[in-house]
């Protein structure tokens, strides 16, 4: 039982604030994947958790034992760092086996579980080499390894399957899932890869600048995104954005068309994603002028101008459209979602 | 960038050394092997034919094997802790340095004040009510305490060479070689042990090297503490060249010492090898 609870927690560095009083609760066996921009405190978050940062404020729990005064080792945690920090002067075998040893693990139990922790990573044939003569994804996945072969309760990962290439990236990452769901173990993956985190996910935690956004499954953080933000960084091509302006309680005017919207005083945005969009008569829906068309396959995706904004829609590949032409945009009214213009949160 | 300039840049600095270190190297070097112009190994029968050689390299041996272990370890103990100050970090590492700015025999001089039968020690111990009398430590007939006083001073002049160079290698290792340990389960010691360590070889490489090719020099503090009491290579080799007239037998004692050093030199190089694809 492995319940990670982190209670107000918020961490200084001298005057800047990397994070601003964080609450979360991951359930035991729980994927929790972190998702955020760049520098908005993912690392630190972990390092908090595994106790190699001190927090400013808060408490960390992990299976209902209070361990933010308690060293890293005590914690039963393991950690695959965002720089890897695979012992350079250890071979492979031994990297893996470090935290074993230092369990005092009999040597056969330390074999099985680093062959078949090599194996899952696919990197048997590396055990002999030093850290020097590999490839930064062969590092990457030693430092996985070396995680998994802990059998932990708790697994803390940072980004790590940054560096590999698409296609391993993607056996990697269901080897991973299959083999932490075995196992039983909580896990806490950071990464910045939006489909990552939708694929493995079983709750999403949206980062921003310190603060948790969002938290919940990866289909309700896609569909009710809680904040502007969450919108337009999950989701790709982002989310459109369009002003509204309140016409009468509950009806705006956006793009020239009359929406029902909510009944706010609030000056609200309007939001729709572009595969929520469908072609529709002219006359009825968002007048379009398209900029630019990019076939992708199976869809095609069209920028266009909206009422002076930029606006993007993904339509059939069979629609024959051109640059320069003029199109009717019509949206599912039920994912139409409002924000609000000042916080940038979410308006029911 | 034509192919020879890198030669021509270093061609001032090799002249250089030529003239003042390989020929006069040379010279001592011909010098040790030739008696009466002639090729021979005299002057080595007559060095170590003499009973004051194998005292002068005991002693020297056994000073070396008391002080730079002492010195190692003590050097790793304050570098570790030095590196883990936050604040006043260059103040203490200046503080420590202070006797390596003081020569040797200076040193010598130093601890002969606190040690003489008039010095600071018996004066201490006497304002105290230690003792009656002040105690005469430095005696032909307290040869330990001659060593002991010798090992004290070596220590206290010459630890700080070795602390700032593993200073500097502590601050090459990368902070989450150590994070990964902790969090892997490792204790602080074997922290230390595996890990600071093993990627320490290269640094200790380099302090122990020096340490004890100086360990094999030791003149000064020996001559200012134990005066005639306690002969060691560097001290024979003087003895022979000024108070024996003898450059042959000097040239030999000058040899030994090469050879000794370039043989521990060789040891270490090998006992601390990194491998090159286990380097950073
Ligand atoms: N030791 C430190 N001292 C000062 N500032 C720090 C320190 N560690 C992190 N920061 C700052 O805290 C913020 C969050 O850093 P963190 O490493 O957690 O970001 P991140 O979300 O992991 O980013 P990335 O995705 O680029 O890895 C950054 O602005 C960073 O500059
Ligand atoms: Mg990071």
């Amino acid at each position: 039982m492995a319940e990670i609870q982190i209670k107000g927690v918020a961490k200084s560095f001298g005057a800047f604030t990397a994070l601003h009083s964080v609450d979360m609760t991951i359930s035991d066996r729980e994927f929790m994947v972190l998702l955020g921009a760049s520098g908005c405190g993912k690392t630190t978050l972990l390092r908090i958790i595994a106790g190699l940062e001190t927090p400013t404020k808060g408490e960390v729990w992990i299976g209902g034992r209070r361990v933010d005064h308690l060293p890293p080792k005590e914690r039963g945690i393991a950690m695959v760092f965002q720089n890897y920090a695979v012992f350079p002067h250890l071979t492979v075998f031994e990297n893996i086996a470090f935290g074993l040893r230092m369990q005092k693990m009999p040597q056969a139990e330390v074999q099985r579980r680093v062959h078949r922790c090599a194996e899952l990573m696919h990197i048997e044939q590396l055990l002999k080499r030093y850290s020097g003569q590999l490839s930064g994804g062969q590092r990457q996945r030693v430092a996985v390894a070396r995680a998994l072969a802990m059998e932990p309760e708790v697994i803390l990962m940072d980004e790590p399957l940054s560096n590999l290439d698409a296609l391993l990236r993607l056996e990697m990452r269901s080897e991973l899932k299959g083999v932490l769901a075995e196992s039983k173990t909580t896990a806490i993956y950071v990464t910045h890869d939006q489909v990552e985190a939708m694929s493995l996910a079983d709750r999403i935690s949206v980062m921003n600048g310190g603060h948790i956004v969002q938290s919940a499954d990866p289909v309700e953080v896609y569909r009710n995104p809680a904040a502007r933000f969450v919108a337009g960084f999950i989701g790709n091509p982002p989310m459109n954005f369009l002003p509204a302006e309140k016409v009468g309680s509950g009806r705006y005017r956006v793009a020239g068309t009359d929406v029902a919207g909510p009944d706010t005083d609030t000056r609200i945005d309007y939001a729709i994603r572009p595969e929520d969009l469908t072609l529709a008569e002219p006359g009825q829906g968002l007048a379009a002028t398209i900029r630019v068309v990019e076939p992708l396959g199976a869809h095609t995706l069209v920028t266009c101008d909206v009422d002076g904004a930029s606006f993007r829609a993904v339509i059939d590949s069979d629609s024959r459209v051109n640059p320069g032409d003029r199109l009717s945009l019509a949206p599912m009214a039920d994912r139409v979602r409002w924000f609000d213009k000042e916080t940038g949160l979410s308006v029911q | 960038m034509p192919r020879y300039l890198p030669y021509l840049l270093l061609l001032p600095a090799t002249v250089f050394l030529i003239i003042f270190f390989l020929y006069p190297f040379t010279q001592v070097a011909i010098e040790s092997v030739t008696s009466n112009g002639e090729w021979s190994l005299a002057n080595f029968q007559k060095a170590t034919s003499h009973w004051k050689f194998g005292e002068a390299f005991k002693n020297t041996m056994l000073l070396a094997a008391l002080v730079v272990p002492i010195q190692l370890v003590m050097s790793l103990t304050m570098a570790t802790v030095v590196q883990k100050l936050q604040k006043g970090r260059s103040a203490i590492l200046y503080i420590f340095a202070i006797p390596l700015g003081i020569s040797d025999l200076a040193a010598g001089l130093i601890w002969l004040s606190i040690f003489e039968q008039s010095g600071f020690l018996n004066s201490m111990l006497v304002g105290l009510g230690l003792i009656e009398q002040p105690i005469l430590y430095l005696s032909y007939q307290s040869p330990w305490i001659i060593l002991f006083a010798i090992v004290l001073a070596e220590v206290w002049r010459a630890t700080a060479i070795m602390m700032v160079i593993i200073v500097a290698g502590l601050g090459l290792i990368p902070r989450e070689y150590g994070e990964a340990a902790e969090v892997f389960g490792a204790t602080r010691w074997q922290r230390f042990y595996k890990v600071t360590l093993p990627m320490l070889r290269p640094s200790l490489q380099t302090a122990l090297i020096l340490r004890v090719i100086l360990a094999f020099e030791v003149f000064a503090v020996v001559i200012a503490l134990g005066g005639t009491q306690m002969p060691v290579l560097m001290s024979e080799t003087f003895n022979w060249q000024f108070n024996l007239q003898d450059r042959g037998v000097a040239a030999a004692y000058a040899m030994v010492i090469l050879a000794v050093s370039v043989l521990f030199t060789l040891i270490i190089l090998r006992a601390l090898h990194v491998p090159k694809e286990a380097r950073t």
